[in-house]
Order: structure tokens, then C-alpha cells, then sequence
């Protein structure tokens, strides 16, 4: 009898050991057929890409390999590369203190800048990641003013005096602001204007011409440190002037709501290249020629019109995107406006708002070099003026602009990059 | 913008009298410093070093008159203007004096109510263009690309110099000196136009410098020199009179080498006027009597100015042309110290 298993000529008694994936449907082959070659446009497409990034690579590597980092001027560069491709990478040896602190700021206070930049870190850090303790706050809101006395030196006292004006101004606040908001408000900037005209007349004459960090003027400011400066002072007034004015234009009061419409439009209407001639010059016949208000300040409250109006204007389409239930929740909960606001509607309104505000603030940034068209020598204002105008570096272009393209591309990248962290940690939404 | 500068440039002169009432040879005493207009940068007339330290032609004149009327060539607070900003900067007292390679024109001197207080810089303007296009005379440039700045006095002669001619072009507008160079070196225009020494100036900075020929043709006439406000005349005589002190220097033969054994008294009665051992020129400005000796030591005469900053030695190469002493058949010609 035959069994089973003579008539069978072949019958598997185990599994078969696994084989290896045909070649071209593994690893980086897999990868590059599916993603670069996978039809014949697209297998064009990617020859064309990589024949392109190597015709810039092939440009730019020889450039920045072959590049001359110790000679003393751009003959002697010329002289040492004998006609080859080669950056000469000297002006930033030579010049590099001036593009980033300008060619006024005494060198051995160069730490002072440094160290403002370093607390900036710290004082920003609680209001940009807001899982740190809320204690952090109280440094944050003393920055200001040990970065004044850090960046420009002098008597201590003038930054006291302001700090003073504004304890001043919150405690007055607080005791007439609890029943009636706009008769505190009132008082509140009193209070600061007496305190600041009163310890303005304390300090002594000549106070601060044997201070401890050594003063240094407006005008000799410079580099990429005023460009700082200039943005994230600006971009920190101009937020809640900008709400301010967002919520000021939705109002029902109509002459808040008129000024507001008025302020919004014109000054949106207007380029701020103008609004920077007008603080540099037109200001300056509305003061007695001995008491003019320091070009830094002028150009400061014009940028910061300018942001606040655009900031503004993007909180509203925040504003106008919440549904109408969530303001008549806040009304049915029985809120006061203050309370809807700062509880219901800008928390929601401003995370809607968050990519606008940024985009706003990286514009800002970036136009801070308008400033070197009236004469404030920042890093773009340093290049065009006094180091391509030097005989030694006359003619060095791509150098000195790619450095500066550097130097703004890492701080607008990294506000990039937080937005979109903050985006996705404020994600309360189920998508 | 332009709207806005022509706004405050009305201002300008609806307040210049008034910002002027007051004596500023006496304001510059008092405060010990000169605040002089220079540009924000302009090669060999005036820029920052690598040590910030301002250098350069016009610079040289912003510490003749710190040194005469204060002592001291580093009692200057160099002051950097655009061009849009010379002149406010001026009319409204931010600057005692602006330095700034500015054309004399009339409507500069009569209707925007400045000063000029003489010519420092004989300027005119010029054309460049490559060796290999084979060109000798401006009037062969029928049909030429043109890279001019727009906005310019230079884009006005280009304009009428072509026409006059009766000769055709095509201009390329840029908007600074450094777009126009690199438009110029790209092959972008035929032909660069701008103020001669800016020509040679930027001519210096190519790789090539020898490959590219600047035409003899000058086509206007641009005396750049220092200005002041209107109807400040003891001041203006002060600067007048520095510029004046720096180009009889040289006629006579005082240099920064010679000036403190000139001064004490030579054969030549006018160098001893000027250097202040005969005569009371210096009491009649206001000054003391050895003011234009310690101009003159501050940075040299003119001739020892012009060498340093934009002279055949330096890298600009400017040769002295119209801007030599009138001995010499350039048109520099002072007035006699008597």
C-alpha cells in the first residue's frame, strides 16, 4: 500500500528560510526609485536638481575653501590668489568687532553688550517657555532696565529713576484702579511722570561722568547689536500696543475706536522708510536745537508705530476668527470686559495669531537696516558705509553680505523655529 | 521719501536764520568739540579704520578747524550724513560744519541759505569703460549702455552732454555706487559714469584695475567744499579762512615738517603773517595768534592732504590736476594773508 507520502513526489516539511528582498526594492535603491527616479519626469526632474546644486556647490565650495583669512587688505588677497576663486574672509578677521558692536562702541566694553545679550536669554526665557517658574518673571521685568544701564552705561541712577516711575505707577494703580480702570490708568502715568521729574531733578549734574561702567552715547552704538537692540526692543513694545489697538478697533466706544481705525490706517498707509526720515529729520524742528530726544529713542517709537499698527491688525483677524459664541459664553458667565478678554478671548484669539505675530516680527527685524538710510550705522549700514568705503576693502562684496546673511538667517530662524514649538505645544485641538 | 526730503529741506530754509542767530565759534569754544558733517563713507575722502578713528580728505579739513579754533585735531565729533541728511543736519545746529565732498550749486548756496566757504576738491564728471571696447573719446560712445545713478546732478550731465552732442544712449539706472560697479564689471552697461575721482576710486578696487580706461572728456563741473550755515560770518570766515590758511601752506612752502621752525619767524613777510609772528590776522577771527600754525601741523597743507588721503602714493591714485596750487596751473588760488 502506498503511503501518502511515496505518491507525493515533494512535500515541504518546514518553512522555507526567508530570503533577502530583491536588491532593488530595499535600502537606499528602494529609496531613490521611489523618490527620485520613480517615472521619467521625475527621473528628469532629479538630474536637473542635482545638476544645479552641483554647478552652485561647485562655485561656492572652491570659494569659501580657498578663502584668505589673515591678510590685511583685498590687494593683498588679490596678490596671494593670483586670479584663482578664493573669499577673502580678511574683512571679517579684521572688521568683525565693528560689524557686530559698530566702530564707536569702546572696545574694552565690548562685555557689556555681551552679558546684555546672554540675561536677554534669561529674561525672555519665562515668557517664551511658560513651564518655568513664574518667579523667573520678576527678572524679566527688571531686564529692561539693567540692559540700559549694561548697553549704555552712566550713572546707575537714571535706570533707578525709571524703574521707580513705574513701581510708582502700579502702586497707584492698584489702590485706584481696583473700582474705576480709567481713573487709575490716569493716575497710574501721573504717578510715573512725577516720579521721573522729580528724580530726573535729583541727579546730580556730571553724575555720570565717573560711573562705574564708563557712559557711551546713542550715536556710537552700532552693528549687529543695534539691530538687536532695535527689534527686540520694538518687537516687545509693539505687541501690547498692538493689542491694545486690535481690541481699541473693535470697540464700542466710537472715538476709541475712531482713533484707533485712524492711527491703524494711516500709519499702515505709509512706508516706514518715511516714518524713519521723518524721526531723523523732521523731528528734530519740533525741539529746541539743545533739547532734541535721542535718535535711538525717535527711531524706536516710529518702528514701534509702524509693528504695532501691522500686529494689530493680524490680532483681529485672530479676534475675528473665535466664533461669536465664545464672547457671549464670557457674557453669559456674567464676566466684566477685562475679565472676557484676558480670560476667554485673547488666549484663544492670540494662539490663532501666533504664525501672523511672527511673521510680523521677523519683517520687523529685517527692516531694522532701513535705519542705516539716515545715517545709524548698523550691520548693513556698517558695510555699505564705512568698511566697503575703506581703502583696503573697497570692492569686497559677497563676504560681507553673506556674513550678514548669516547673522540674521540664525536669529529669524530661531524665531521660526520657536513659533512653530509654541504652535504645536498650544495644539489643544484634535486634528 | 523723496517727498520728505524735499519737505524738510523747505524747513530748512524757513528755520536756517533762526538756528543761525547764535555765534557758533562761540558755541564750538564752549563745548570744547567741533561736530563735523563727513559722509558715512566715501573711499579716501572720509571713513572709519579698523580702530574707528575717522580718515581721509574731507576729514583732514574737519581737524584743520578743530585744531585752529580749539588746538586740538581730535576735538571733533565726526558727525557721518547721508546724502539726504547733510543738510538738515546742518540748518538745525546738529553739525557746525559739513565736510561732505557737496557740489557748490546755486540753489544749495541761495535757496537752501548755506555758505560755502570755498573749494577744496575740483571734481568733474568722468567715463570709464573697458580697454577692449576701443574707445578714446567720450564722443564715440553713439549708442553706448550707460549705468548712471538715478537722482543724481550726474544723470542731468550725462543727459545733456549726450544731447548737446547730438549722440544716442541707453541708460541702466542703479541706485548706489557699489550696484553700479558690479553692473559695470558684469558687462551690464558699456560705460560707468560718475564724479572723476569716484571713477578712480572705484577703478582702484577692480582685479583689473589696468583693463578699463577712463575717458579724458569731463563734462561738468562739480567744486565740491565745505559749507556753514547762512549769516554766521565770523564762522564762516573761520572756515573759510582754515581752508585758505591750508592752500597758501603750500604756496609758500610751510609743511607739517617746517611749520614749528617757520613760525618762528622767516624773510617771508606773509608766511609770518600767516603763522601769526607778524600782524594780528588770528585776534581779527577770534582765534589766537598761532591758529593757522596748529591747522597746518594738525594734518599737513593741502598738497601734504591730498598725497595722504588721494594722492598718486595711495591706492586711489588721483593725480592733482585741477586741484594743483595756481602755480602749478591748477586753479587752487588763496586769497593773500594781509
Amino acid at each position: 500500500m502506498a503511503t501518502p507520502k511515496d505518491s507525493i513526489a515533494f512535500v515541504a516539511e518546514g518553512t522555507l528560510p526567508q530570503l533577502d528582498p530583491p536588491a532593488n526594492s530595499v535600502g537606499p535603491v528602494k529609496w531613490l526609485r521611489e523618490n527620485l527616479f520613480s517615472t521619467p519626469a521625475n527621473t528628469l526632474l532629479t538630474v536637473a536638481s542635482f545638476y544645479v546644486i552641483y554647478m552652485i556647490l561647485g562655485q561656492v565650495l572652491p570659494w569659501v575653501m580657498n578663502g584668505l583669512w589673515t591678510t590685511g587688505s583685498l590687494s593683498e588677497c588679490r596678490e596671494i590668489l593670483q586670479g584663482e576663486t578664493g573669499a577673502c574672509f580678511s574683512v571679517l578677521t579684521e572688521r568683525w568687532h565693528q560689524l557686530l558692536y559698530g566702530f564707536k562702541y569702546p572696545a574694552s566694553e565690548y562685555w557689556r553688550p555681551n552679558l546684555a545679550v546672554v540675561l536677554l536669554l534669561v529674561a525672555a526665557a519665562p515668557v517664551l517657555f511658560f513651564d518655568l517658574p513664574r518667579k523667573l518673571l520678576i527678572f524679566t521685568a527688571l531686564y529692561p532696565f539693567i540692559a540700559y544701564w549694561l548697553i549704555w552705561g552712566g550713572t546707575i541712577l537714571a535706570p533707578v529713576v525709571g524703574l521707580l516711575g513705574f513701581v510708582g505707577a502700579g502702586l497707584v494703580f492698584r489702590t485706584l484702579g481696583r473700582d474705576n480702570f480709567a481713573l487709575g490708568f490716569i493716575g497710574a502715568i501721573g504717578a510715573a511722570l512725577v516720579v521721573w521729574y522729580v528724580g530726573g531733578a535729583l541727579i546730580p549734574e556730571g553724575a555720570s561722568d565717573n560711573a562705574v561702567l564708563q557712559a557711551v552715547p546713542s550715536r556710537d552704538l552700532g552693528g549687529f547689536m543695534l539691530n538687536l537692540m532695535l527689534g527686540v526692543t520694538c518687537v516687545s513694545l509693539s505687541l501690547p500696543l498692538g493689542i491694545a489697538l486690535a481690541l481699541g478697533r473693535q470697540s464700542n466706544m466710537p472715538l476709541i475706536k475712531g482713533i484707533c481705525v485712524v492711527f491703524i490706517e494711516f500709519v499702515r498707509g505709509v512706508p516706514l522708510i518715511t516714518l524713519l526720515f521723518v524721526a531723523s529729520v523732521m523731528l528734530s524742528y519740533f525741539f529746541p536745537p539743545d533739547s532734541t530726544v535721542d535718535l535711538f529713542l525717535r527711531v524706536v517709537i516710529m518702528i514701534t508705530l509702524f509693528s504695532s499698527a501691522y500686529i494689530a491688525e493680524v490680532i483681529r483677524g485672530g479676534l475675528a476668527a473665535l466664533p461669536k459664541g465664545q464672547y457671549e459664553a464670557a457674557d453669559s458667565l456674567g464676566l466684566a470686559y477685562p475679565e472676557a478678554m484676558r480670560l476667554i478671548i485673547l488666549p484663544q484669539a492670540l494662539k490663532i495669531s501666533i504664525p501672523g505675530i511672527v511673521n510680523v516680527a521677523v519683517g520687523l527685524f529685517k527692516d531694522t537696516t532701513l535705519v542705516s538710510v539716515i545715517s545709524m550705522f548698523d550691520l548693513v549700514g556698517m558695510i555699505r558705509g564705512p568698511i566697503l568705503a575703506s581703502t583696503e576693502w573697497n570692492g569686497v562684496y559677497w563676504e560681507l553680505l553673506g556674513f550678514a546673511a548669516l547673522l540674521f538667517f540664525v536669529v529669524c530662524y530661531g524665531i521660526s523655529q520657536y513659533s512653530q514649538w509654541l504652535e504645536r505645544r498650544l495644539a489643544t485641538d484634535h486634528r | 521719501m523723496k517727498k520728505s526730503v524735499f519737505l524738510g529741506a523747505l524747513t530748512v530754509a524757513g528755520l536756517a536764520a533762526g538756528a543761525a542767530a547764535a555765534g557758533t565759534l562761540d558755541d564750538v569754544k564752549a563745548r570744547g568739540k567741533l561736530n563735523c558733517g563727513v559722509t558715512t563713507g566715501l573711499v579716501g575722502f572720509a571713513a572709519p579704520d579698523a580702530n574707528g578713528n575717522w580718515e581721509g580728505f574731507d576729514v583732514g579739513m574737519c581737524r584743520a578747524v578743530a585744531a585752529a579754533v580749539l588746538g586740538d585735531p581730535a576735538a571733533v565729533e565726526f558727525v557721518p550724513t547721508t546724502g539726504k541728511t547733510r543738510f538738515t543736519a546742518l540748518a538745525s545746529g546738529e553739525i557746525d560744519m559739513l565736510a561732505r565732498n557737496t557740489t557748490w550749486t546755486f540753489s544749495r548756496d541761495v535757496d537752501l541759505k548755506f555758505e560755502f566757504v570755498g573749494v577744496n576738491y575740483y571734481d568733474g564728471q568722468g567715463f570709464m569703460v573697458p580697454k577692449e571696447l576701443g574707445v578714446s573719446s567720450a564722443k564715440e560712445l553713439d549708442g553706448a549702455t550707460v549705468c548712471i545713478q538715478t537722482g543724481t546732478t550726474t544723470e542731468l550731465n550725462l543727459a545733456d552732454f549726450f544731447r548737446s552732442n547730438n549722440i544716442s544712449y541707453e541708460p541702466v539706472p542703479v541706485e548706489t555706487n557699489a550696484e553700479s560697479q558690479q553692473q559695470y564689471l558684469s558687462g551690464a552697461c558699456d560705460v560707468y559714469t560718475t564724479d572723476a575721482s569716484g571713477l578712480a576710486a572705484t577703478r582702484a578696487t577692480f582685479e583689473a584695475p589696468g583693463e578699463h580706461v577712463v575717458l579724458p572728456e569731463i563734462i561738468s563741473k562739480e567744486p565740491l567744499g565745505p559749507l556753514v550755515r547762512h549769516g554766521d560770518n565770523e564762522w564762516g570766515d573761520v572756515v573759510r579762512w582754515t581752508l585758505n590758511a591750508l592752500i597758501s601752506a603750500e604756496e609758500l612752502g610751510v609743511t607739517s615738517a617746517n611749520v614749528a621752525e617757520l613760525a618762528a619767524g622767516t624773510d617771508v613777510p606773509e608766511t609770518n603773517r600767516l603763522l601769526g609772528s607778524e600782524g594780528t590776522l588770528g585776534a581779527m577771527l577770534g582765534l589766537d595768534a598761532d591758529w593757522a600754525k596748529k591747522a597746518i601741523m594738525a594734518g599737513g597743507n593741502y598738497g601734504e592732504l591730498f598725497e595722504k588721503n588721494i594722492g598718486e602714493a595711495t591706492p586711489i591714485a588721483l593725480s592733482r590736476g585741477l586741484n594743483a596750487s595756481y602755480k602749478d596751473g591748477g586753479l587752487l588760488y588763496s586769497p593773500p594773508f594781509r
